[in-house]
């Protein structure tokens, strides 16, 4: 059972002028942005919104044309801030002009790109050269008595991708942060142009590395789905429990690092000791640490099903884990109160996965757009802060190692793994894949003509949470910060594709 | 005056300045140890400065003589320190300048020497540490001359050597309300003045948490050998500072021979080696507090420190 066989969708086509009209009553209507991308079709350009809304789950697709000539678009930063986002991705890729855009500057590319190309467009032809020098960056200054500016990045201290953060401060309380990313482009969504289908998975796989079952299965979706591949009821559980392995390994590795983060190392020793067992375990069950290579399109190959013994046995360790990192009313002091995102504030930026939740949203995948008949209830937490972010962690630890539990008592032998012919027609085909993976809801679009990829489209919940950050950063003091971004923990590969 | 006097300063000198990397790696290893990990063993330290000693001397465009001359001012003022203080024997020549407040000069002559390297990079980061050392050392350097001013009442002196010889005579001083108080006063400032937890992280990586490091960032090679040395050698001599304050016992007295200084430098080892796993083992336990809440932290200290004072007063006053 796929995500298309239990969900409505609906294809409509927009004319530019009738966008804004379309797009205000569906998000008046509870649907929320969850895709924008433009298309070249050759002759003429293509933007395409995707909606989405649930439970029950309803997809809504509104497709644009776009004059090759005047590439315009009335923009709809207005009425939704990702769109405005999305939009400015847009102009950089493609170089589609948003109308009364109230941020019209670059987003994507960097100011050493060259301008005029637009390395999405078919004819974008080999890169150009780069500027040596690059023009400043206009970065948000902000006079005052005592305020002054720290730079940080692109490149830490630590093993972490380049992003620069620019704090202005007064005193130790941060008044404006203003993050800088994408300084590592590497034109992933281009990479899938012309592959066939079952080629793309250990592309997929590999768009952030520590989500691959999520970015894998969501590839694998859209693949089905617009193939029209139906997947056995087993293999959609297993592909269930492997986002839920996936969920537990990372949740337990950042629950570690927040204590980390505050000085109380010896916990986050217990937590590398915890989730190297995990990892092993994934091993176990893939034969990948990180659970690549499992999921293809149709169907889903484990070595085995992991000991739900020793899962239980690592759920209760996690459990005890959390418990002593709380019982330190140090460690609880910095956790409470600490860059609250307020309910509004996330409902605004489209927050998603635990950052939505921590701030009282009830955005989860699994439950707004299942594709088992296993649906588990969204965790949620309402005070914002990075203690809410951490016991959203825990509790999702919670209920992810029952739901494992729960697929390995019924999944049985089962009948092995099948052999999955794709059967390519002449035709064009457009297909969606929604998965929860475990930093949010992930999203690929793919459109399929001629046995081949033509346009896949990603979007990692991280491009929707990186905007909060420095939203609930406001009023925050500036050694708070590391312990902030680690609750948020956000994807630096998987907003920059 | 015999001739234990400058041997035993001389030794102690040495033992600090070439101990101390010894006892960083101790601690470094206990905590490791107790964290569960295998740890890079107590040595480690002495192969950081071999490392960093055989690097190349790098300036930052900019600086100025008070970035060049930091780390050896810090390591200056805190041998000094080390050679004047009762560490292994109260008869150092430098006795007479082993005052009290002569002592914590020294010790803030070493901060703020630092904290003018840290402004002189014009780095964010070396302003931003320096703002935060200098808030702690303002409500640390009070609290050590409030807590052993309160012990220098009973000995009537403010001479180190005197507290400590009066408190070998009469051990059972320090297990007053007035001792305690000061004691516990003195744990805490000597913590945050070495910037370890919850006051300081000397672990993290983390640029925009650091105090003491933040300073340092761009100090590289032999110079930051020479910072990593002082730190150490400042830990060394507050820890043996504390432990003698408290524990006297070993430390040789003004008519002792040489075996008496000897003896003294094995018991002021021993001690300052039990204070630091001791130390070490309790940081295992502790998270970071918010930077807000060291003020908090050190003002209770403060107060601490104010009550000895005040207990030794009203307290301490028929012994005398």
């Amino acid at each position: 059972m796929t995500g298309a066989s239990s969900s409505s969708q609906t294809i409509r086509r927009v004319s530019p002028t009738d966008l804004g009209a379309e797009a205000a009553n569906l998000l008046a209507a509870g649907y929320r942005l969850a895709l924008a991308a433009c298309h070249d079709d050759g002759d003429a350009l293509r933007a395409v919104y995707l909606f989405a809304a649930g439970p029950p789950s309803r997809l809504v697709e509104l497709h644009v044309p776009i004059d090759a000539d005047r590439p315009h678009l009335p923009s709809l930063a207005e009425i939704s801030f990702p769109a405005g986002r999305f939009e400015r991705e847009m102009h950089d890729l493609f170089g589609v002009v948003p109308d009364n855009h109230p941020l019209p500057r670059r987003l994507v590319r960097h100011p050493n790109w060259p301008a005029g190309w637009y390395p999405m467009r078919h004819d974008a032809g080999p890169p150009p050269a780069f500027a040596t020098t690059q023009e400043p960056y206009q970065f948000l200054h902000i006079d005052g008595p005592g305020v002054y500016e720290i730079p940080v990045g692109p490149v830490h201290a630590g093993l972490i991708e380049p992003g620069h953060f620019r704090f202005s401060v007064v005193g130790e309380t941060i008044l404006e942060l203003e993050i800088r990313l994408w300084f590592v482009h590497r034109g992933i969504e281009k990479l899938f142009e012309s592959r066939r289908p079952a080629d793309g998975v250990a592309l997929a796989e590999r768009i952030s590395g520590d989500t691959a079952v999520g970015h894998s299965l969501a590839y694998t979706q859209a693949i089905e789905t617009a193939l029209g591949i139906t997947v056995s009821p087993r293999d959609g559980r297993l592909r269930a429990m492997l986002l839920e392995l996936e969920r537990i390994y990372n949740h337990v590795t950042d629950l570690g690092a927040l204590a980390n983060d505050v000085g109380y190392g010896v916990l986050n020793g217990h937590a590398q000791h915890i989730r190297e067992q995990l990892l092993r375990l994934n091993h176990t069950v893939t034969g990948h640490r990180l659970l690549r290579g499992a999921i293809t399109p149709g169907t889903t190959h484990l070595l085995q099903l992991p000991d739900p013994r020793q899962l239980r046995d690592v759920g209760a360790d996690i459990a005890e884990l959390a418990g002593l990192i709380l019982a330190n009313s140090t460690v609880c002091d910095r956790f409470a109160r600490t860059a609250r995102l307020t309910r509004t504030q996330a409902a605004d930026l489209g927050c998603l996965g635990y950052v939505a939740r921590a701030s009282g949203q009830t955005a989860d995948a699994r439950h707004d757009h299942p594709t088992c008949d296993l649906e588990p209830e969204p965790v949620i937490h309402d005070s914002g802060d990075v203690l809410a972010r951490f016991l959203v962690r825990r509790d999702e630890i919670a209920a992810s190692v029952a739901l494992v539990e729960e697929i390995i008592e019924t999944a049985g032998m089962g009948d092995g793994p099948k052999d999955c012919r794709i059967v390519v027609d002449r035709g064009r085909r457009s297909g969606i894949g929604i998965v929860e993976g475990w930093r949010g809801t992930i999203v690929h679009r793919v459109e399929i003509a001629d046995g081949t990829i033509t346009r896949h489209k990603i979007v990692d919940p991280s491009w929707f949470n990186w905007p909060a950050l420095p939203i609930a950063l406001a009023e925050t003091i500036v050694p708070d910060f590391p312990l902030t971004n680690k609750s948020f923990n956000l994807s630096y590969a998987g907003n920059d594709l | 005056m015999t001739l234990a006097g400058p041997v035993g300063a001389i030794a102690q000198t040495a033992v600090v300045a070439l101990g101390a990397p010894a006892l960083v790696g101790t601690m470094r290893q206990v905590r490791a140890r107790l964290e569960g990990r295998a740890g890079p063993g107590v040595a480690q330290p002495y192969r950081d400065l071999r490392k960093l000693l055989g690097k190349q001397s790098l300036t930052p465009e900019g600086t100025t003589v008070v970035f060049a001359a930091a780390p050896a001012v810090i390591a200056a003022a805190t041998l000094i320190i080390a050679a004047a203080i009762p560490l292994a024997t109260t008869a150092s020549p430098l006795d007479g300048g082993a005052d009290l407040l002569a002592v914590v000069g020294l010790l803030l002559t070493g901060t703020v020497a630092l904290v003018l390297a840290g402004l002189d990079t014009g780095t964010p980061f070396g302003g931003m540490g320096a703002s935060r050392e200098t808030t702690i050392a303002a409500l640390v350097e009070p609290t050590v001359l409030l807590a052993v001013f309160a012990l220098s009442i009973r000995a009537g002196s403010s001479n180190l050597a005197v507290i400590v010889a009066d408190t070998a005579r009469r051990p059972g001083h320090v297990l007053s309300p007035a001792g305690a108080l000061a004691f516990a006063a003195l744990v805490v400032v000597v913590i945050a003045e070495t910037g370890r937890l919850p006051v300081d992280n000397p672990a993290t990586h983390l640029e925009l948490t650091m105090v003491h490091e933040a300073m340092v960032l761009e100090y590289s090679g032999p110079k930051l050998a020479v910072i990593e040395w002082g730190a150490a050698m400042r830990l060394t001599v507050l820890l043996g500072l504390l432990v003698n304050l408290f524990l006297p016992w070993g430390v040789a007295g003004s008519h002792s021979g040489p075996l008496a200084v000897v003896l003294g430098l094995g018991a002021v080892v021993a001690k300052v080696a039990v204070a630091g796993t001791a130390l070490a083992t309790g940081e295992v336990y502790l998270a970071k507090v918010r930077l807000f809440r060291v003020p908090e932290l050190l003002a209770g200290s403060f107060l601490l420190g104010l009550l000895a004072v005040t207990a030794s007063y009203f307290l301490a006053s028929p012994t005398v």
